[in-house]
């Protein structure tokens, strides 16, 4: 089937299988390899793209679900060679450190943040539930999102 | 950033590393574009224990795309070893024959009994379900003590499922003395269930081979290029130098990703057979069962104490599941923390015991902290039952029996000579970040009110050596290598500076530390230092990163490099001033006859000069590049106390974590930062083991928790923020002072826990609680005791 998507703000068109992962698409059809695969039941977040500017796991949309929409993956968020505000508070309260589920769970903290969940600790470490970090035990992502959904302004 | 010499240690410098992981230009495995790779999928035994009778590959090859179905038969000529085991613990240890592809028998689901090559990821998945394998099933051993019995044999040409039996024991009379005249004896089981580690990469495998010569290029998540390269090697039958083993960027390891696994040997045999690249990666449910687990042990521990609580003696015995097989250090783990069960208390007799077992489950192996949990959390549970015991406060009975600081250096009952240590200030300021007394006064009145939400408080101290290792206590333990670390630093043309480490790391930050340490050495910008490693071809000389060893030994190498090619740098400085080099001093990167700025040469200067060569002393090779290999003559021994506030529901037995403290002493820190994230991520780990997290196995060897539905990898709602503090008591034995943080949270915390919900529950009469403290098992406890 055909598929054209929007991604990161480029027209992305190309022929796939019906049955392929919109994951895969990305990675394997599209080249943007930043969206990661960490487990196979939807469970750990570290495929999460911005799907119409809302975040999804793309493991769990078909390419074909994404057919005449708009994809925001990691690697569209910086701009113009500066860094995302949420990105600069990853990186500034060393919300990282292997690296593997920061794609996803940056793109999740700025759809959380411009859906103004992100207003107090206890709402992100809700909102953050269904992205798995094993390095950082949180704390430092959670004061990451605070401080990146206030510089993105949409902080209430 | 500007810095000046002596100004960058010691800081939060936010991480080199950072921009490239969060716009996703960071190459993992996965990641790597491989132009006509064929893709592997390996077919697993869904048996725990089963004899292949017949595989039949037909509709497999039948399926669009796959090319080819091998079986463990038809690649039995590619090895030319077994699976390696680099730590034979015993003379008498027992090792079955193991190949990366089985061959007559499955001994644990997730044994490989064919692989299949197909054009791509989807193909060699089809026809990886499409391969029809016929088993004779045999019977499956889980229970450790079952399996101790022989009852059911995993391996049969072993005759025993008992691997080896070691054994530390300096003074057996003493003990028994120690024993028979003590006051108050406690004696506790304590089990070690078994983790999976999670990292959140899976694993990945990627081969190209040259298409003439032989010469191969292995990508792998791997924790161990180094280690990885020769066993390649040895395995396959491969001239070591025609293996180049690149660890790209690697998603988390905790010690799971520190092996030599079946899957690398596996690529890496038919990359040469098909004349062409081939690649797997791991799938989640795939790393459940076919990457190592964690812990799995069967602990009972005895203490002796006088009457003044003084403890006189401590016993142990310890029940290790090795799993199927032995993979690379399976035996050797519960041996880390063989001499670390007296803890941090000055115990003066001692005895250790350690049984491994095989069961047809998959094989256990380093998983954070690694034996040192294990130990931590049997002397730190103990401790409490003894000061129950007896009649004394839980931080009393620990005040009384630290090992004091005017004892380090401390030669430890088991052999060791602790370096540094001083362990009741910890206890101390992590008390007074929880409120210890406001809790205490709490709890009674909540106790005395009748209330069903019990409040409890724990703390336990720990210690851990760590930085691994001096080689010849790596040979006295029989380990099979060293535990070296090399580094080498050179200051390029331009006055830029060039690190070569032989550590891998998988985000601990070492390219931001170890470009601190040179800059902060040369007076230079962090930014102009680069940092190589994890490329055999880059950095040939290397052992690699576990064991909270990448600072203390390799860190302390760059150190000592760096302070080689001063001490060059000196020398040409003072040659073209025609000064005394007695007469110099180094300020601000820059050599200057000493109170005269007006002569100073910066060292970008000399790097130049050294590069030309034009004027140097008579005899002096060009260059400013020295390489230093460091074997540190001891251990380090980092130490702390956590304390955790609890509350347990009577009616649920949910249990909520209401606060968390740890006050952890690593010596020296060179980013506090990052030092902070490792205690977070560590904490996070050892909590997650004392309520959450269990890998369930039923009678017949199936693990019923594979995928992260499951298995219950912490996320951030069930977490608090956790209150750090530290004090500093540098090692003595390294340049830098330093010793280790990465394992520290996870040998501190699950202690911390279990004793705050027994805390929680004591005045039910309840003594302990099994790991995970599920709000199932916390529940039917508290019914039990209200039954009694």
């Amino acid at each position: 089937m055909q598929v054209s998507i929007a991604l990161n703000g480029a027209t992305s068109e190309h022929e796939v299988e019906p049955r392929l992962l919109l994951v895969h698409y990305l990675r394997d059809v599209a080249g943007l390899t930043g969206t990661n695969v960490g487990c196979d039941t939807s469970s750990c977040g570290a495929c999460t793209v911005l799907l119409d500017g809302m975040s999804v796991k793309s493991c769990t949309v078909l390419a074909v679900q994404a057919d005449g929409r708009a994809v925001t993956t990691i690697e569209g968020l910086a701009t113009n060679g500066e860094l995302h505000p949420m990105q600069a508070a990853f990186r500034e309260h060393h919300g990282l450190q292997c690296g593997f589920c920061t794609p996803g769970m940056v793109l999740a903290a700025v759809s959380l943040a411009a859906e103004g969940g992100a207003g107090d600790e206890a709402a992100v470490r809700e909102g953050l539930e269904g992205n798995l970090c094993r390095c950082t035990g949180y704390q430092n992502i959670v004061a990451a999102v605070l401080d990146g959904a206030n510089g993105n302004g949409v902080r209430s | 950033m500007t810095a000046v010499m002596g100004t960058v240690m010691g800081t939060s410098l936010r991480r080199k590393e950072d921009p490239r992981l969060l716009t996703g230009e960071a190459r993992f495995v996965d990641d790597l574009v491989l132009p006509g790779a064929r893709w592997l999928a390996m077919v697993r035994s869904p048996e725990a224990h089963a004899r292949i009778t017949a595989i039949d590959a037909t509709a497999a090859l039948d399926t669009p795309g796959v090319e080819a179905v091998l079986t463990g038969k038809e690649l039995r000529e590619a090895w030319t070893q077994p699976m390696p085991c680099a730590w034979p613990v015993t003379d008498d240890m027992k090792n079955p024959v193991h190949f990366p592809v089985a061959v007559d028998e499955a001994c644990y689901v997730g044994d490989i009994v064919a692989v299949v090559v197909a054009s791509s990821r989807y193909a060699a998945r089809d026809g990886a379900e499409a391969v029809d394998v016929t088993y004779e099933r045999l019977p499956a051993v889980v229970d450790l003590e079952d399996a101790l019995s022989d009852r059911v044999l995993v391996h049969e040409g072993l005759g025993t499922n008992r691997s080896y039996t070691w054994t530390l024991a300096p003074d057996p009379p003493a003990v028994d003395r120690a024993f028979a005249g003590a006051a108050h004896t406690v004696r506790a089981r304590y089990v070690q269930q078994r983790l999976i580690p999670e990292a959140m990469e899976p694993r990945g495998v990627a081969v190209v081979p040259q298409p003439v010569g032989g010469e191969i290029v292995l990508y792998s998540s791997t924790q161990i290029p180094h280690i990885l390269r020769v066993m390649v090697g040895l395995t396959l039958g491969i001239p070591e130098q025609k293996v180049r083993i690149i660890a790209p960027a690697v998603g988390g390891g905790f010690g799971s990703k520190l092996n030599v696994y079946a899957e690398e040997l596996i690529a890496v045999a038919l990359a040469r057979r098909l004349g062409g690249p081939v690649r797997w990666t791991e799938e989640r449910r795939e790393n459940a069962v076919a990457t190592i687990q964690g812990r799995g042990q069967i602990q009972d521990i005895e203490l002796a104490a006088d009457a003044d609580g003084k403890v006189t003696a401590v016993r142990v015995q310890i029940l290790a599941d090795m799993g199927a097989y032995l993979q690379l250090v399976t035996p050797g783990i519960p041996l880390l923390g063989a001499f670390l069960y007296h803890g941090v208390y000055a115990i003066p007799a001692y005895s250790f015991e350690c049984t491994g077992v095989f069961t047809t489950k998959t094989p256990t192996d380093a998983y954070r902290g690694a034996g040192r949990p294990e130990a931590s959390y049997a002397i730190e549970r103990a401790m409490d039952e003894m000061a129950h015991e007896i009649g004394l406060a839980p931080d009393e009975i620990r005040r009384r029996n630290y090992i004091q600081p005017e004892q380090f250096p401390y030669a430890s009952p088991a052999g060791l000579t602790f370096d540094s240590g001083d362990y009741e200030p910890t206890l101390d300021r992590a008390l007074e970040l929880v409120g210890y007394e406001g809790i205490r006064k709490e709890q009674a009145d909540r106790r005395a009110s009748g209330s069903t939400r019990h409040l409890g408080v724990g703390m336990a101290t720990y210690v851990e050596m760590c930085g691994l290792a001096p080689s010849r206590v790596l040979a006295s333990l029989n380990y099979v290598a060293g535990g070296w670390e090399s580094a080498t630093v050179r200051l390029l043309p331009t006055g830029k500076a060039q690190v070569v480490s032989g550590t891998t790391p998988h985000g601990q930050g070492h390219e931001t530390c170890w470009s601190m340490i040179v800059a902060d050495k040369f007076g230079i910008d962090p930014d102009d230092v680069e940092v190589l490693h994890s490329d055999t071809a880059v950095s040939p000389l290397g052992l690699d990163t576990y064991g909270s060893r990448s600072l203390a030994v390799g860190g302390v190498a760059v150190e000592l490099a760096a302070q080689k090619v001063l001490d060059k740098a000196r020398l040409i400085a003072a040659h073209q001033m025609e000064a005394n080099e007695d007469d110099l001093e180094f300020v601000g990167g820059a050599f200057q006859v000493k109170g005269s700025p007006a002569s100073a040469v910066p060292i970008q200067a000399l790097a130049f000069e050294a590069f030309t060569a034009h004027n140097l002393p008579d005899g002096m090779e060009p260059n400013l590049a020295e390489q230093v290999t460091f074997d540190p003559p001891n251990f380090v021994f980092p130490f702390g106390t956590h304390a955790a506030v609890v509350e347990v529901d009577e009616e649920t037995g949910e249990i909520r974590l209401l606060d968390y403290a740890a006050v952890d002493d690593c010596g020296n820190q060179v980013n506090p930062m990052i030092v902070a994230g490792q205690l977070h991520g560590g904490i996070v780990q050892g909590i997650a083991q004392a309520l959450w997290e269990e890998a369930v196995y039923d009678e017949d060897g199936q693990l019923l928790n594979a995928t992260l539905v499951d298995y219950l990898v912490p996320t951030a709602a069930e977490l608090p923020n956790f209150k750090l503090d530290h004090t500093v008591t540098p090692s003595p034995t390294n340049s830098l002072g330093v010793k280790g943080v990465g394992e520290a949270g996870t040998i501190g915390s699950a202690p911390t826990i279990i004793n705050a919900v027994v805390d929680a529950l004591s005045h039910l009469g309840i003594r302990d609680v099994t790991m995970p403290a599920t709000p199932q098992r916390v529940w039917k406890l508290i019914e039990e005791a209200k039954a009694r």
